[in-house]
């Protein structure tokens, strides 16, 4: 064992391990050592796989240990628990919170093989040259840091990323189109008494917020300045609006966790609520009608990305870097994709899904074929498309991404003061 | 003589007076110890560090030691603390009425109806099925139950009672109460049907024998005898409610808050400071009530 970590240490010292990790996935010279690693992740439900956990088992030997929290319980153990995990799948608000504790450690973008091809969200911030930056914690303002151990971060694109990005998707309504029987087309219809008792928001105070925003600047009612980052006064007059509402008895019921949102749409308690991605998929996957309604205003946008534990050093920094460019490399973004959400190089994942697949989640294209999940429920039929249509079309409509204000705290005491109204 | 006969019972007998005298309090000091130091690591160091946190400050993402009442002025400025407070004691209110009415039925019933012992066994042990299974099951449960499109609905709608489903049933006051009696009844149960075997039944025979009638001998004889353990229960049912917050968050659908909610969300945000101060007065607040009932009936006297 000792005498292989020396030769590997040499090779390091002669500089090809960037080229090593880009030719990846070639053998490595320390492939028996490496199997003994293992890699603690947590993250949010959403990526954090089992399936992910075996396919890295058979395809980079190591072992990787997954743990799914609500974002709540992730922000808070990345803060304070930094010697619990080596590996953070978070989100880029998440980020934000995070990132000054210095818990997490920068990663060199030169040692990612794709990372080129990552999409423009995560670099500049853009999804084409002409396309205009949305409001809130944009992944990219949050993305790098000027030079490694800083705990500020940087404004372009330095070669230091904070989180590599994963997955990202656009959210909206989910309305149930059997039980509401018209068409939809803004964010006001959440608060329109129609759907009295009938309607649900979930209740984590950064996300709800946002919808909140998106529903009372619908309504004509508030011009925020920045919805990401809201003044006292505009914090004060949205919750006023959906206090209301709620006393009024618009709600049915607040989700907290992904099974909630689902059952409560399954049921029929509730026919228009915010709703994530996979939760319409697994509504469906019942054989019951649900949509995930895009509307005029746009979408309120979220990106993960997986960030490396300050205390990772050695052969189980190789190891994460290694697990990255595998992540990147297309078989869990055609996993993901697959689900309903995108990968951060979507054009790796194309190899990983058939025609008819990317063209239905990717394209925005008439379905060919039966469409099913990765789990093999069957989603839609030949002829039907993608809510929202193609990539392009719909993270080209962000109107606003998950943040943390510089209010947050002031936010979050009125959130509470929300629930117990 | 005495000394003389423990001096051939101890083994080293040279120095045995002065051994008598320190070992005794050393061995007194011994056997207190473990208890001692349970509750020093697991109930005092834990109060101790929870009330000093609650002077400390918090940041987005940590806490930092200070010592400051932000926390407590936050607390005590705004009114929401108030209306949850309120919130609390109500439920721990109406709770505490429906488990002691029902509790008590039931423990009279099985105390003084049921005439064999194995039969009470058996009855008393039927009582406890519930508890086979999660606290979070058996409120979970209701909820497909109540809900909107659930069996109580279309039943009651196939009955021809009602033509509309009722809101009310969940994500509401009701359900909320509901699921706290359900899981909490048997709190009280069991102390009173502890006490209430206990009563000795010539005292029954003589009401009787005095011409009382069944009512009169359940006021005058029953009720004052069975105090400490209806006592014994209103303190569990009363500490269980106030301290709850699942319950309140699954069944009221997130929509109400008791204090138990405010603490976790708190958390929740890496508020632990607020959530300390919150804590604190909770903690004194529960206190004062239980010192109150403990006004009402020497709970040690009566035992």
């Amino acid at each position: 064992m000792s005498k292989m970590r020396y030769s590997r240490r040499t090779i390091l010292k002669g500089g090809v391990a960037t080229a090593a990790a880009t030719a990846f996935p070639a053998p490595m010279v320390w492939a028996q050592e490496i199997k003994d690693v293992t890699l603690r992740q947590f993250g949010t439900g959403v990526s954090n796989l089992n399936d992910v956990a075996q396919k890295v088992k058979e395809d980079l030997g190591f072992t990787l240990e997954m743990t799914a929290l609500d974002s709540d319980s992730v922000t808070q153990r990345a803060a304070t628990q930094p010697d619990s995990f080596d590996i953070a799948d978070i989100e880029y608000w998440i980020c934000k919170k995070v990132w000054p504790t210095g818990n997490l450690q920068a990663m060199d973008t030169s040692r990612i093989a794709n990372y080129d091809k990552i999409v423009g969200i995560f670099r500049d911030g853009k999804l084409t040259p002409d396309s205009e930056i949305a409001q809130g914690t944009a992944p990219h303002t949050v993305g790098f840091i000027p030079e490694p151990g800083a705990t500020e971060f940087a404004d372009e694109e330095t070669g230091w990323m904070t989180l590599i990005p994963t997955i990202y998707n656009a959210d909206t309504l989910g309305i149930r189109p059997d039980l509401i029987g018209r068409p939809i087309d803004t964010w006001a219809e959440l608060l329109n008494p129609e759907f009295k008792g009938k309607a649900s928001i979930l209740d984590i105070s950064s996300i709800g917020i946002m919808d909140m925003a998106m529903v009372c600047e619908a309504m004509g009612e508030i011009q925020y300045g920045d919805k990401g980052n809201m003044t006292r006064e505009e914090i004060d007059k949205t919750f006023a609006i959906f206090t209301e509402a709620k006393q009024n008895g618009q709600f049915r019921a607040f989700w907290k966790t992904f099974d909630e949102s689902v059952n409560l749409m399954a049921s029929g308690e509730v026919v228009i609520q915010s709703m994530w991605s996979p939760a319409i998929t697994a509504v469906k996957s019942r054989g019951i009608p649900c949509v995930y309604q895009p509307l005029k205003e746009g979408y309120r946008s979220w990106g993960g990305g997986i960030g490396l534990s300050s205390s990772l050093s050695g052969i189980e920094l190789d190891a994460a870097y290694e697990y990255i460019n595998w992540y990147l490399s297309g078989w869990v973004g055609g996993y993901l994709m697959r689900q309903g959400y995108y990968s951060a190089v979507p054009e790796t994942s194309k190899d990983f899904m058939s025609e008819n697949e990317w063209g239905y989640w990717f394209e925005g294209k008439e379905a060919t074929d039966i469409i099913t999940s990765p789990t093999g429920d069957k989603l839609a039929e030949a002829g039907e498309t993608r809510d929202g249509g193609s990539f392009e079309e719909r993270m080209g409509a962000v109107a606003c991404w998950n943040a943390v204000m510089d209010e947050n705290q002031y936010m979050v005491r009125k959130w509470n003061e929300f629930i117990a109204a | 003589m005495t000394e003389v006969a423990r001096e051939v019972t101890l083994p080293g007998p040279v120095d045995a007076p002065r051994r008598k005298s320190v070992g005794a309090g050393l061995i007194g000091w011994l056997q207190a110890m473990p208890l001692a130091l349970v509750l020093v690591f697991f109930l005092l160091a834990p109060i101790v560090m929870i009330v000093i946190v609650s002077f400390w400050g918090a940041t987005e993402f940590s806490i930092y030691p200070d010592f400051q009442f932000d926390n407590y002025a936050f607390l005590f400025g705004s009114d929401v603390t108030y209306r949850v407070f309120f919130a609390t004691f109500k439920y721990a209110a109406i709770t505490w009425a429906l488990t002691l009415a029902i509790g008590f039925t039931v423990a009279y019933f099985l105390a003084f109806h049921v005439r064999s012992q194995s039969m009470q066994i058996a009855l008393f042990l039927l009582c406890t099925i519930p508890f086979w299974t999660s606290n979070i099951i058996r409120m979970i449960s209701w909820i497909p139950f109540l809900g909107r499109n659930g069996i109580a609905n279309s039943t009651l709608i196939d009955w021809g009672l009602i033509d509309q489903p009722l809101e009310w049933l969940l994500y509401s006051d009701f359900s909320v109460i509901l699921a706290f009696v359900h899981l909490y009844t048997l709190f009280m149960v069991v102390p009173i049907f502890n006490t209430m075997m206990r009563i000795d039944p010539v005292l029954l025979e003589a009401a009787r024998d005095n011409g009382a009638s069944g009512f009169q001998s359940l006021v005058h004889v029953i009720l004052p005898l069975t105090k400490p353990g209806i006592m014994i229960g209103t303190i569990f049912v009363v500490t269980l409610v106030m301290g709850d917050f699942i319950t309140v968050r699954f069944m009221s659908g997130s929509q109400r808050a008791n204090v138990g909610r405010l603490i976790s969300n708190d958390i929740s945000l890496l508020q632990y400071p607020s959530a300390a101060a919150t804590a604190v007065i909770l903690l004194i607040t529960v206190l004062m009530v239980i010192g109150i009932l403990l006004r009402f009936v020497n709970i040690r006297k009566e035992l």
